[in-house]
């Protein structure tokens, strides 16, 4: 490989609204393979949990990344409540038909905000303008009931904080009505676009075994077939008293997770609309004080995928371990085949379609102590969580 | 008035930098200019290159990775440059600040001109924040 090529993206680029750093080698057009460095954006999360009371660590963890701002605290709170015995017994189903909207209405922001980017990436930055636009009464919707337009601060530990009053509720229906023309619209401008079928299909392919290999999750595991969501697979809030349809596609390209995005639009518009209509008055909030001593974990289907938190107490205000797995962890690892083997201009869109979140995905720093530089891969990141993870169950951390 | 400061308030160019936020803030730096607040009516560009940039827009807490890069980033615009810190992690450390990767808040790497504070600020705050920098730059009251 003797004219290989290094193209550097990044850390910052403006290709990418966060810092982090690709190098693309190739040869002449065809990129024949990707580094991925990492590390930009880790603030410590985790360490910074533990010195913290459990109410705090679900501001904390909210601020993991402010698009899954809703995904994160939940996913704390349900490990919480695992340790409790369960977020059905535990939380009073008002709170479980509350936590389920904002979470819905935050997958619709965010699958919009891809869509938008998505747009942007392959010059159709009409999308981009349109997809934000549509995205403002969600966000308008967030600020109605929870008082701001991104961090949300509504589930807590035996509850959620705030109710959603019977004065919303009309105007919440009204804003899901005036979304699904708006989804129509991108349905039609996108999937039936013969540019975009043109620019999109049969890039960056991600067949279902490899899928299953590198161990992606979330939309970009059902556009390559596997058939996995956390909603369905292992319920919380009311998913399994809903009716509602997860959404495959066999593919594996961009094209297919886009599809996959725009067409779980419909199905968040009809997961809120239900509740809306079957929610239960009563209480929000089961006044936990004490949490006990354990473990437990809290799994949810966040926007990009599975969001994994695990907590350990002994008894006291502070959880002991608190270990975070986020969806884009797994899903950008997958770049390196999906990326590699397309060209220089592919790898732009192919990047950008597992919808990357590195604020969410960064957690832990390495380094080499002799180089002081080492660079991890993939299989690198996972060997070393394996690691700790034997670590923990012997009891050594 | 220095002739350069005045052309700057004309129409303002502004990079963004983020500094390991949470991306809430680089949303909504985003959002400025989706059709709803679209800041380029007040000629207010996002630009890709800090080279061609007369505003820096800092979000999020800056990590030991992140430090060198930002001050890189300043010492490679063009002078004079005003730095915006937007957002609370950026104005003051808020719940980062006993994070070990958070060595120092923004003010301590470049000078801020000016700080917008909010988890995240509003998109009518930042453009209140800009528009009360063009007034300082231009030194009316």
């Amino acid at each position: 490989m003797s004219h290989k090529v290094i193209i550097p993206i990044g850390p910052y680029h403006p290709l990418q609204e966060e810092p982090e750093f690709f190098r693309l080698y190739t040869e002449g057009e065809k990129v024949v393979d990707i580094d991925i460095v990492i590390g930009y954006m880790h603030r410590g999360i985790e360490e910074l949990a533990e010195h913290k009371h459990f109410d705090q660590v679900a501001f904390l963890v909210e601020r993991i990344c402010g698009i899954c701002s809703s995904s994160h605290p939940y996913a704390f709170v349900l490990a919480v409540e695992d340790i409790m015995g369960g977020e059905q017994n535990v939380v009073p189903e008002r709170a479980l038909y509350i936590r389920t909207i904002v979470d819905e209405l935050q997958r619709l922001h965010s699958h919009l905000l891809w869509l938008g980017l998505a747009g942007h990436f392959i010059g159709y930055n009409t999308v981009w303008m349109w997809a934000w636009k549509y995205r403002e009464p969600i966000l308008e919707v967030f600020e109605m009931i929870c008082g701001n337009r991104n961090h949300y601060a509504m589930s807590k530990i035996g509850g959620v904080r705030r109710d959603i009053r019977d004065m919303d509720i009309p105007v919440l229906k009204k804003t899901m009505d005036d979304l699904v023309p708006a989804v129509d619209m991108f349905k039609g401008a996108v999937m039936d676009d013969p540019v975009i079928q043109a620019r999109l299909k049969g890039i960056g392919v991600l067949t279902r075994e490899q899928a299953i290999e590198w161990a992606v999750v979330g939309p970009t595991a059902r556009a390559s077939g596997v058939n996995i969501d956390i909603r369905r697979d292992d319920p919380y809030g009311v998913f399994d008293k809903i009716d509602w349809n997860v959404i495959v596609e066999k593919d594996g390209d961009v094209f297919a997770k886009t599809k996959v995005r725009i067409l779980e639009m419909y199905e968040s518009i009809n997961i809120i609309r239900q509740c809306l209509s079957k929610m239960p008055k009563g209480e929000i909030d089961a006044n936990i004080k004490d949490v006990p001593p354990g473990e437990g974990i809290g799994r949810v289907e966040a926007p990009r995928g599975e969001c994994f938190h695990y907590v350990k107490s002994d008894g006291t205000n502070r959880p002991i371990r608190h270990k975070i797995r986020a969806p884009s962890y797994m899903n950008v690892a997958s770049n390196k085949v999906a990326a590699v083997g397309g060209t220089i201009s592919d790898a732009a869109i192919t990047l950008a379609a597992v919808d990357p979140c590195y604020c969410c995905t960064e957690r832990l720093i390495v380094l080499d102590k002799a180089t002081d530089k080492k660079l991890m891969n993939g299989w690198d990141l996972i060997r070393l969580s394996q690691e700790k993870t034997k670590k923990m169950q012997e009891g050594r951390l | 008035m220095d002739l350069k400061l005045k052309a700057l308030t004309k129409s303002i160019w502004v990079f963004h930098a983020a500094t390991s936020p949470c991306n809430n803030c680089d949303i909504e730096v985003l959002d400025l200019l989706t059709p709803k607040y679209d800041v380029e009516r007040l000629g207010i560009v996002l630009v890709g290159s800090v080279r061609h940039a007369d505003a820096l827009l800092v979000t999020g807490v800056p990590n030991y990775k992140t430090r060198e890069r930002l001050k890189k980033l300043y010492e490679q615009a063009p002078k004079p440059c005003v730095v915006v810190a937007i957002g609370g992690c950026a104005c003051g450390r808020i719940i980062f600040q006993d994070s070990y990767n958070s060595p120092c808040p923004v003010d301590e790497v470049v000078p801020v001109d000016v700080y917008i504070p909010g988890c995240p600020p509003k998109p009518q705050a930042m453009i209140a924040g800009i528009a009360k920098l063009i007034k300082k730059v231009r030194g009316e009251k």
